[in-house]
């Protein structure tokens, strides 16, 4: 990871350098060495903070929604991003759907290894941390604390995105800088979606009512996930009749969860932002998994996001389409 | 004031006890989080948890209460308030940060003209802290001068070894250590003074260490020139990646601002209070447009808030208790101390 | 009617509430509309009195108070009329979101909810004492105005001469027509100036915006001005008013921003340190300039 990583700040210095982009939308060092911010590099002398390491999660395509369209404009320079594997399936489907320039935008792929959740760390029993070395082993991390040291395995830490990679191909780049060959997917992402659907429709509500009654209604989901790109959220909109800032009633935020999933069904390409950016943990990706793996069943496999410009399955008819009445019956109760 | 203890394996009989006359609240697991709840029968308590993922401040201002039921009738109406809380309850193992963040709150909602219903719920509610275990790196409650070794409340407790030491502070917390008597033992000697006191002097070593210790407010506060700090240049890279969501704000032990909505419930419409975060759009959003209509602003007002704000309303006090929370939850990793070292002063580099 | 039902009509408590709980803050007392007045396409002027006919509550030229209209929403209003005027209170309310659509929708005999007052009046007893008094205002801006320029009247030895100055969009746009040419034109020591933005048939009175006008009056910097109107007016007003020779210490103005608890607590209103349901919303222009450009 260090090699890339080098590789990929000296370029996006040179890039800017050169006049090639004008800004640069990446990862800032944090205060400690696991809180990387996304940032929007404006200058020359501020890329001395930006930083890509084993804790760069965030996927950046959403942010060039805003910063595409902004630097229109003769002269203005295209914006540098730099997306993982993984975020490139986000930025295809945005461009699908009209909301970046493609113009302004120069797309420096990166390599990506997986990405270490720190919370996964603490989960493991470590509190007061204050660093971070990856071991020569590579597959190892020690942790130091305020209280001692100790190792994980970097399998057991990534972020919950990761423990099902999409592989290590980007599918959409202007230059790439990567170490990785693509071995294919990582595990099975329909594991868990498969758990729910052999439950019985009693446990499967008792399993969504404890997750989602932790929902505080931050709405972090919403605002990281790039399918949720509408201008005014319905949820947001008083004349709406739905907007509001907690429950009314003990259904409400499951509501929320379900409506925000169909919305996006078809358009998610499984990013794992939403889960990644929840407060209260609640695995989110499941809903979308779940409208994935049916549409691959009812469709054939279908990847939102694998190419720009694509029509989904839900967006586009044809007679070999599966009827409303077979739809039910496989989708079981 | 006198010791009182009990052995951490009996900690069931005292939230028992507690809970045949009054609701207790306490730290409570639900899927894998950690939030105030009710106490149940087997619910257990893990000292070892640092932070609930909301902050203690829902047991007094809760995320959503009922403020008033209206029903319409034509061109009849008929409002009625709805009753401020009247039963007494006790919240259970409230770290320094958390109690400090109810002092916070009792500046804007005790003073003139008084918030009933957070004045009902402060009266009958009786707060018992527990000097936190292991605090994390994301601890900076020293900054505010708060005390982590006596983290007071009507009633401050310690761990040591098995034991949890009890002091009452107030009144109420003595009356409450009245009514367990029997399940609590009298511990005030010299020996149960030593261990408590051996237990925070062990705590006050690792706050030393903490990364954050020396992090100051310098730069803020009332002294701090409000158009100045107000006008500087770096609120639009500190602002540029923030989503805008309401996670800082739902997760802080300070932030107050509320919204009133209505509800029509079939039968009637309810008017309730509800948290609202200076982060949300719709903030300040009036049918002509919003004073405050980029991030950048939303932004920057809830640090102006915490930060100037508030201490030019409160006497200096500042709206941040340093207990860590936006800085493990926030989705883009920004939050108080990002914005204290970039615009504070000299030292915070 | 039982205590129950007693307890009701005066907008206290009944159902869960433990009887004789103190009433809080947010709770609205009851009122009903006694009369709507259409003042122009977009302006209804509504009289609010309390049911059984006893005072509401008193205010000062200037405060406001929220008006609500329950599965509508509730929102702040500057009272129109002058505490002189007692038994009722008017509001002017211009036509433009969920809730005034909902309340220029009702019919006399509406009961409403009405909490208040709220915010920090003109000075008209201390400041505005004895002094020459100029009004500048803008379409629905008058509202607030109203009731300081009634107030005046009311107490008209106090004060010295008064100009008015009055713009709107359109001649039908003027609120409260009647009363500004049938009292306030014949108001001893009161000049009122009227002016439309655009030229229309059956209007020979001046045409131009209100900052142009002004101009063109050339009032002597020897009077307190009293502005309001939306913020773009205000902006070019207080900008010919320095040129004109005003200090900002001679100018008031009243502030609107977004409210929900109109007590200072809810967090939305500020601008800076200051709140402007509690600080405000009248603001001498001199305090302003300390404040952010929030507004």
């Amino acid at each position: 990871m260090q090699k890339v990583s080098e590789k990929v700040i000296a370029r996006a210095r040179e890039l800017m350098h050169d006049g090639t982009v004008s800004k640069v939308v990446g990862w800032k060092a944090g205060e400690f060495f696991y809180d990387c911010e996304p940032n929007v590099f404006e200058t020359e002398e501020s890329l001395k903070d930006l930083v890509y390491n084993r804790f760069c999660g965030a996927n950046l395509s959403k942010y060039m929604i805003k910063n595409s369209i902004a630097s229109g404009g003769e002269g203005a320079g295209k914006v540098l991003v730099l997306l993982k594997p993984c975020d490139t399936y986000s930025f295809n489907q945005l461009l699908t759907e009209h909301r970046i320039d493609r113009e302004n935008v120069y797309i420096l792929g990166v390599g990506c290894e997986g990405m270490c959740d720190i919370d996964r760390i603490r989960e493991r029993g470590f509190k007061g941390i204050t660093g971070v070395l990856e071991a020569d082993s590579g597959n190892e991390l020690v942790i130091t604390t305020l209280y001692g040291e100790g190792k994980v395995n970097i399998d057991d830490v990534l972020l919950n995105k990761c423990d099902s990679c999409k592989g290590k191909a980007h599918k959409i780049y202007d230059e790439l800088i990567s170490d990785n060959e693509d071995e294919g997917p990582r595990g099975d992402r329909f594991e868990g979606v498969r758990e729910l659907e052999a439950m019985s429709p009693e446990q499967r509500f008792a399993f969504w009512q404890a997750e989602l009654s932790k929902c505080i209604r931050c709405n972090a989901c919403r605002n990281a996930c790039p399918a949720c790109s509408c201008r005014k959220c319905v949820f947001d909109n008083n004349a709406s009749g739905i907007a509001s800032k907690a429950n009314t009633d003990s259904f409400e935020e499951k509501m929320f969860h379900i409506i925000r999933a169909f919305h996006v069904a078809g358009r998610c390409t499984d990013c794992g932002e939403c889960t990644r950016v929840c407060p209260q943990g609640i695995p989110l990706h499941l809903f979308n998994r779940k409208y994935i793996k049916d549409i691959n069943d009812f469709y054939g496999e279908y990847a939102a996001g694998e190419e720009a410009g694509q029509r989904g399955p839900l967006i586009s008819f044809t007679e070999q389409d599966i009827e409303p009445g077979h739809a039910v019956v496989k989708g079981g109760n | 004031m006198a010791v009182k203890i009990i052995p951490l394996n009996e900690l069931e009989k005292l939230f028992a006890a507690v809970a045949l006359t009054k609701k207790l609240y306490l730290p409570v697991e639900k899927a894998g989080q950690y939030d105030y709840a009710p106490w149940e029968p087997g619910t257990g308590y893990d000292p070892e948890v640092l932070h609930t993922v909301k902050s203690a401040k829902g047991v007094f201002f809760p995320q959503s209460e009922d403020l008033v039921r209206y029903k319409r009738d034509g061109f009849s109406l008929s409002i009625a308030q709805v009753a401020p809380e009247d039963e007494d309850f006790v919240v259970f193992g409230v770290h320094a940060c958390d109690v400090a963040g109810f002092e916070v709150l009792d500046r804007v909602f005790l003073s003139d003209p008084v918030d009933t219903y957070y004045k009902a719920r402060r009266e009958h509610g009786t707060v018992v802290s527990v000097m936190c275990a292991k605090p994390e790196e994301t601890c900076f409650c020293g900054t505010f001068g708060i005390d982590a070794e006596q983290p007071g409340g009507d009633v401050q407790s310690w761990i040591s070894g098995d034991t949890l030491y009890m002091e009452a502070l107030t009144q109420k917390g003595e009356a409450l250590l009245d009514q367990l008597d029997g399940i609590i033992m009298d511990g005030n000697d010299a020996e149960n003074r030593k261990a408590v006191n051996d237990a925070a002097e062990e705590h006050k070593e690792i706050m030393r260490k903490l990364p954050l210790a020396d992090l100051t407010t310098d730069g803020f506060g009332k002294e701090a020139d409000l158009l100045t700090l107000f006008g500087r240049p770096e609120w639009k890279e500190l602002s540029s990646s923030c989503l805008g969501c309401g996670t800082c704000t739902y997760v802080c032990p300070t932030c107050q601002c509320y919204d009133i909505r209505e509800y029509d419930t079939g039968h009637g419409i309810s008017r309730f209070r509800v948290w609202d975060s200076c982060m949300y759009s719709d903030f300040t959003m009036m049918a002509h447009g919003s004073p405050r209509p980029d991030q950048l602003q939303r932004f920057r007002q809830r640090f102006m808030h915490k930060l100037k704000y508030y201490p030019d309303n409160y006497d200096g006090a500042f709206s941040c208790v340093g207990c860590g929370r936006c800085l493990q939850k926030c989705p883009i990793s920004m939050n108080i101390v990002k914005v204290m070292k970039k615009l504070g002063g000299a030292d915070n580099d | 009617m039982t205590d129950t039902d007693a307890l009701h009509a005066a907008g206290q408590c009944s159902g869960n509430c433990v009887p004789g709980a103190v009433k809080d803050m947010l709770v609205p007392q009851l009122g009903v509309v006694t009369a709507i007045r259409t003042d122009t396409p977009d302006v209804k002027t509504f009289r609010v009195e309390s049911p059984d006919g006893s005072p509401l509550f008193d205010h000062m030229p200037g405060q406001c108070a929220m008006l609500t209209l329950p599965g509508s929403g509730e929102a702040m209003f500057s009272i129109t009329s002058s505490p002189t005027k007692t038994g009722c209170k008017e509001f002017s309310i211009k036509r433009c979101g969920q809730l005034t659509d909902a309340l220029h929708a009702i019919e006399p005999g509406q009961q409403i909810g009405i909490r208040g007052p709220y915010g920090k009046p003109f000075p008209v007893d201390t400041e505005f004492k004895g002094k020459k008094l100029l009004f500048i205002a803008g379409g629905i801006g008058l509202a607030p105005l109203h009731s300081v320029i009634e107030y005046v009247r009311a107490h008209r030895d106090d004060y010295g001469h008064v100009d008015i100055l009055y713009g709107s969009r359109s001649a039908a746009d003027l609120v409260d027509l009647g009363t500004i040419e049938n009292e306030w034109m014949k108001e001893r020591d009161m000049s009122v100036y009227l002016t439309i933005d655009r030229p229309q048939e059956g209007w020979d009175g001046h045409v131009g915006f209100v900052p142009s006008y002004l101009k063109e009056l050339a009032f002597k910097p020897d009077c307190t001005a009293i502005i309001c109107g939306p913020p773009i007016m205000i902006k070019f007003v207080l900008q010919a008013l320095i040129e004109m020779g005003f200090d900002k210490t001679q100018v008031y103005t009243t502030l609107e921003l977004k409210m929900k608890c109109g007590i200072g607590k809810c967090g939305r209103c500020n601008i800076g340190s200051k709140f402007v349901c509690k600080d405000g919303p009248v603001f001498r222009c001199d305090e302003i300039d300390e404040l952010p450009g929030e507004y």
